[in-house]
């Protein structure tokens, strides 16, 4: 049953071939077997995930069951979640328990999902390897030695391990994408505004987005039928007609403009990656796509653009961590100041003090229009790059992540060459698109590689629709790792 | 480009970080790393260029003023460090 995809899961359910009580059961005992090495999850219920899972029984067996009724999915710690403890990673909220359901959480509570657990994440989303969380490293299925990616790695790790049917993440610059392409899994960002923000603690909220993250691109239509919609409460949610995501996934791909960045093949980029993603590229020509060669020129800018607009962002955001309404308080203080003070420097880890730090200063007097505000003219010249590559192409392809899944603590004191490592997918998130990576093969030390697949505004059925024909032309999405 | 002691202590007060004065150089040296990397933007000629501050292009939406939300005070300061009488407590902060 785990390999199964998610309709078929949904349609044994529905058949009663399996109860959702004996899925989430199934799941729940993979968790308590795996997770204690691979640390994928921060938090389980189990009782609060069986109570889900009677539901979902009983409605269907009212014959009232959706889509996703008694799937058991994970839920990435960033989603505040009722009675959940919801972490973000942090030592900040190490005893925030939310009294509220972010807006995702409760469009699969509403489609009768199960909450497995909340998945661990990079320290309030800041991360491209999950080792900033303050409740430890998350280890990649693949590989126990290595890092599964960030920040959406518990959930990535989780999916690889199967230790879920499928789980939600979230990506700023690339925290969906990169963890799905170094667990061979399949992730989607979609289009900025197309999924409320509501109850989903923010990092950089001009840039944050949440999607799916599963085995496949069909699971991940599935998905983003639940995930997205206008919601009033998210001042940047998109008043936007419903859509249903997996309508295109039959589409033969004759006559698909495949348009390659340059820029996205140049040095710095892993041969063995290359290579798998080139071979992506051939299999999608005998799909019946065309290749067009397009140029990207501002993407070596999306970094420093990113690095000066997301912590100044952060900043702002973190500044409700205060110890006083919710979360972490310092013990011993002084004064209101140092309160304040100290309960930051003990709540935040390091590379969140780092991003504060930068936003702090890129904001301060004196620099705001040298930094931000020069970084603000740049995101647009990023943004029309896009606007111009689409004249000429219908998808955007290429790697996802330069290099496979790195070491854990390979690169763990040098902030500056982990956010080199986010090259490929930040000119996403600055200019709004939708951008998902999909495994297309093994490189170095057998480990897993990711085809970026980047879409116009809303064509996220496209995108779907374009993965889903390789997936069905390929296996590389099926393959699990060793003792799974 | 190269930050000084002062900068980044002005900056952790500004942030509202306590910082020693090791864990201030530490962040001095990393983010003058940071920096360096972020300098490559000032070479961009940005004239005429309109700042992107996001990702639509949509104007922000009104609501009608009125009450929306039910008073929720229990459930949100069960959670709490301090609470006193349904009100947050804080160190003194007027004499």
């Amino acid at each position: 049953m785990i390999e199964s995809s998610l309709s078929q899961m949904g349609a044994a359910l529905r058949a009663k071939k399996i109860s959702s009580v004996e899925l989430t059961q199934l799941y729940l005992d993979r968790i308590s077997q795996l997770n204690p090495e691979l640390n994928a999850y921060i938090t389980t219920r189990p009782e609060a995930s069986l109570a889900q899972a009677r539901a979902a029984d009983a409605r269907i067996a009212a014959g009232t069951a959706e889509a996703l009724t008694g799937i058991p999915f994970g839920q990435k710690d960033i989603f505040c979640a009722k009675d959940w403890l919801t972490t973000c990673g942090s030592k900040m909220l190490h005893n925030f328990v939310s009294p509220y359901d972010a807006h995702v959480i409760s469009q699969f509570n509403d489609a009768g999902a199960v909450n497995l657990g909340k998945t661990n994440m990079d320290e309030f989303a800041m991360g491209s390897s999950n080792e900033t969380s303050h409740y430890g490293s998350v280890k990649n299925p693949w590989d126990k030695a290595r890092v599964p990616g960030g920040s959406s790695g518990g959930t990535a790790s989780a999916i690889a391990a199967r230790l879920c049917a499928a789980a939600t993440g979230t990506d700023t610059g690339g925290s969906i994408r990169q963890p799905a392409a170094l667990c061979g899994i399949s992730g989607l960002k979609p289009t900025y505004g197309v999924v409320s923000r509501y109850g989903m603690i923010a990092f950089a909220s001009s840039l944050d987005q949440a999607g799916p993250m599963g085995r496949s691109a069909e699971d991940l239509a599935l998905m983003l039928n639940a995930m997205a919609g206008f919601d009033e409460r998210d001042s940047t949610s998109l008043q936007r007609d419903k859509e249903d995501y997996a309508r295109d996934l039959n589409k033969p791909l004759n006559g698909l403009r495949i348009g390659i960045p340059k820029e996205f093949f140049a040095s710095g980029l892993g041969s063995d990656v290359a290579k798998a993603v080139e071979a992506a590229i051939a299999e999608y020509k005998k799909l019946g796509a065309v290749i067009v060669d397009i140029s990207l020129p501002s993407t070596r800018l999306s970094i420093p653009v990113y690095y000066v607009l997301a912590p100044a962002e952060a900043s702002s955001n973190l500044s409700r961590f205060d110890g006083v309404r919710y979360g972490y308080r310092a013990p011993e203080y002084t004064d209101l100041a140092d309160m304040y003070e100290k309960s930051r420097a003990q709540g935040f880890g390091a590379e969140v003090q780092r991003r504060i730090m930068i936003g702090t200063y890129v904001l301060s007097h004196g620099y705001y229009d040298a930094y931000y505000l020069q970084a603000q003219k740049i995101r647009r010249l990023i943004a029309q790059d896009f606007v111009e590559a689409y004249k000429h192409c219908d998808v955007i392809m290429g790697p996802t992540s330069p290099s496979t899944a790195f070491k854990l603590g390979e690169k763990g004191d040098d902030p500056v060459q982990m956010y080199l490592s986010d090259i490929y997918t930040i000119a996403v998130n600055l200019a709004g698109l939708p951008g998902m990576s999909i495994p297309c093969g093994f490189g170095d030390n057998d480990m897993p590689v990711g085809l970026q697949i980047i879409g116009n505004y809303f064509d996220e059925a496209r995108m779907l629709n374009v993965a889903h024909q390789y997936q069905l032309a390929t296996d590389w999405h099926s393959r699990a790792p060793q003792g799974i | 480009m190269s930050l000084s002691t002062t900068d980044v202590e002005k900056v952790a007060r500004l942030a509202r970080l306590a910082m020693t004065p090791a864990e201030i150089e530490t962040a001095r040296s990393q983010l003058s790393g940071i920096f360096g990397l972020i300098e490559e933007m000032q070479a961009v000629d940005t004239k005429g260029i309109e700042p992107m501050s996001h990702a639509q292009d949509v104007a922000q939406r009104l609501r009608e003023d009125k009450v929306t939300e039910t008073n929720q005070r229990e459930a949100f300061q069960a959670i709490a460090p301090q609470v006193e009488g349904g009100l947050y407590l804080v160190p003194q902060v007027i004499e």
